[in-house]
């Protein structure tokens, strides 16, 4: 097939052509591209507040209802784990499928970006929960307990010592949970999310058209470039180790 | 200052039972560096957490001061500790603060003012030589330089008991000399009592006032270090100055507890008329005292009257063959 296009492109003259076709249709695509490109960043954007939101305190959770941990509590801590665990194992277009009722339940709609919040931010909740609890059992326990003997609140222990100590490790985690979102973005485009996705998949791949094909990767490649230096940059900037 | 009596622990490992403690009685006087020494798994790290209740012992009453800590919890049992300071093996300083910020960490969760932490940390980090790294994180600094901040911080709430949890088994022996120096002057400064574990003789040689030898969860000895020196057969003493390898049935092993100015050696010549010759022999400090070891031969039909004599002069004599 890519021989093909090799001949193909061939015939027509060569890479360039293809390359200087490419850039003077960009004007032609480009309303349509920044809209794909704003939905696309209104549904991660809010897909992430919401995995925060949520999914930070279930980490936290996970972490303190282990044995040895603030609040041991065995039964609890596995029920939590079951459920992120039921999270995790969905394949995210299923996942999408499969909250379509609540979807219509809270938004009222199962179409366009507003309702792709809702399966973005239940995939991406237990995705982050488990993150959260990978960077705070980074923490050293002995901190922990120096925060109990100086007669520390356990409440103040998580905002005090656990969060501020495990922020690098947070941020690297709200970083890969924001690469994936946009991702799983993409795909919320199969089933009429919006954003970029759903422009690659109704003009690149169902009315062939190659031009909006490459400007969604490459604008899909530039989000995640820069949210990933972004990520970066911080992280950096917080680590004191 | 610190009363612990019968104290046990039992942890449950799957289907072992580990007994870390059983049936421990802890007298701490006030304004005495005492030191519990053993080897690790011998229990005195579950002891010391007993003490301010990280770890509740299952049987056993614990007072500190005038406070009984055992009949204590939540917001009590956090605020009786808040007057106990405990200094970490691994310092366990917060890596995302600042100097400055671990030091007055105690005194944030207490409540004080900004103004007031600012103040204080600056008098602590001057007490503890480091008033020049306010600004610096942990990660800048030296291990010693790090346990000096421990020292800081664990005394920002004003405490008068501190916990030393092997505060110096992770430093190289030049830093350990320094941080007990400075125990032991805080000490002596800011009439501080002092309890702290470790598994190096030195350590109890070095500061301690009094200590406990501890085994498989039980004092096997206890006691002001001197004393313990001065008694026959002391585990503590022979830990202390190891008898050694030379010498033949006739050597005697001679300690001097403390400083005397009778000269022995002579008298027992004179008066028993012994030979004696001195093999070899030291002086050391040992709980701010020079106490001395002799391992010597001494021969004479005499030889036992004169070693009552020494003993009865408070010296410890220890014969090779028995």
């Amino acid at each position: 097939m890519i021989t093909n296009e090799i001949l193909y492109l061939a015939q027509e003259g060569n890479a360039v052509t293809a390359i200087t076709d490419f850039v003077q249709d960009w004007p032609n695509m480009w309303p349509s591209l920044w809209l794909g490109t704003m939905d696309t960043v209104y549904m991660v954007w809010w897909a992430t507040v919401f995995s925060v939101l949520f999914g930070l305190p279930l980490g936290v959770l996970l972490v303190a209802t282990d044995k040895g941990g603030l609040i041991p509590a065995p039964t609890a801590r596995a029920v939590l784990s079951a459920i992120v665990n039921i999270g995790r194992s969905l394949p995210f277009i299923v996942l999408m499928v499969a909250v379509l009722t609540l979807t219509r339940f809270l938004v009222g709609t199962t179409l366009g970006p507003t309702a792709a919040i809702v399966p973005l931010s239940i995939g991406a909740i237990p995705f982050f929960a488990r993150l959260v609890e990978t960077a705070l059992r980074e923490v050293d326990r002995g901190v922990v307990e120096a925060a109990h003997a100086m007669g520390t609140r356990k409440f103040t222990i998580v905002g005090k010592v656990l969060l501020p100590e495990a922020m690098p490790g947070l941020i690297a985690g709200l970083v890969m949970t924001v690469v994936t979102l946009i991702s799983y973005s993409a795909m919320a485009g199969a089933i009429g999310g919006g954003g970029l996705g759903d422009l690659a998949i109704r003009e690149g791949y169902q009315r062939f058209n190659d031009h909006y094909l490459w400007a969604t990767v490459i604008l899909l490649v530039v989000i995640v470039q820069v949210a990933q230096s972004l990520g970066d940059l911080l992280v950096r900037r917080l680590s004191r180790r | 200052m610190i009363d612990a009596v019968g104290l046990h622990k039992t942890y449950r490992l799957k289907k072992r039972r580990i007994e870390a403690l059983k049936g421990v009685d802890l007298h701490v006087e006030s304004g005495e560096i005492y030191g519990v020494v053993g080897q690790s798994g011998a229990g005195k790290s579950t002891l010391l957490r007993s003490v301010n209740l990280l770890e509740r012992p299952d049987g056993g009453t614990v007072r500190v001061g005038d406070e009984e800590l055992t009949s204590l919890r939540g917001a009590r049992l956090r605020q009786a500790r808040r007057h106990i300071g405990m200094v970490h093996q691994h310092f366990a300083l917060l890596a995302s603060r600042t100097v400055a910020g671990n030091v007055g960490f105690p005194l944030e969760v207490a409540g004080a003012s900004r103004a007031a932490r600012a103040t204080r940390v600056g008098e602590l980090l001057e007490l503890v030589g480091l008033g020049d790294k306010a600004r610096a994180y942990p990660s800048q600094l030296s291990g010693g330089q790090k346990q000096r901040v421990g020292i800081a911080r664990a005394l920002a709430s004003d405490p008068k008991l501190l916990l030393s949890d092997e505060a110096t088994s992770a430093l190289d022996p030049v830093t350990t000399e320094s941080i007990l120096a400075l125990l032991r002057r805080l000490r002596d400064e800011l009439g501080l009592t002092i309890l702290l574990i470790t598994h190096e003789m030195d350590v109890i040689k070095r500061i301690c006032d009094s200590a406990a030898i501890m085994e498989d969860g039980e004092f096997r000895e206890s006691g002001r270090v001197l004393d313990l020196i001065g008694t026959p057969g002391s585990l503590l003493a022979r830990s202390l100055f190891p008898l050694p390898e030379h010498g033949g049935p006739e050597t005697v092993f001679i300690t001097y507890p403390r400083s005397f100015d009778e000269p022995f050696m002579s008298e027992l010549t004179r008066r028993f008329d012994v030979d004696v010759n001195i093999l070899g022999g030291g002086v050391e400090q040992v709980a701010g005292q020079s106490v001395g070891r002799l391992s010597v031969d001494m021969r004479g039909s005499r030889r036992g009257e004169a070693l009552t004599y020494l003993s009865e002069h408070g010296l410890l004599v220890e014969e090779a063959g028995k």
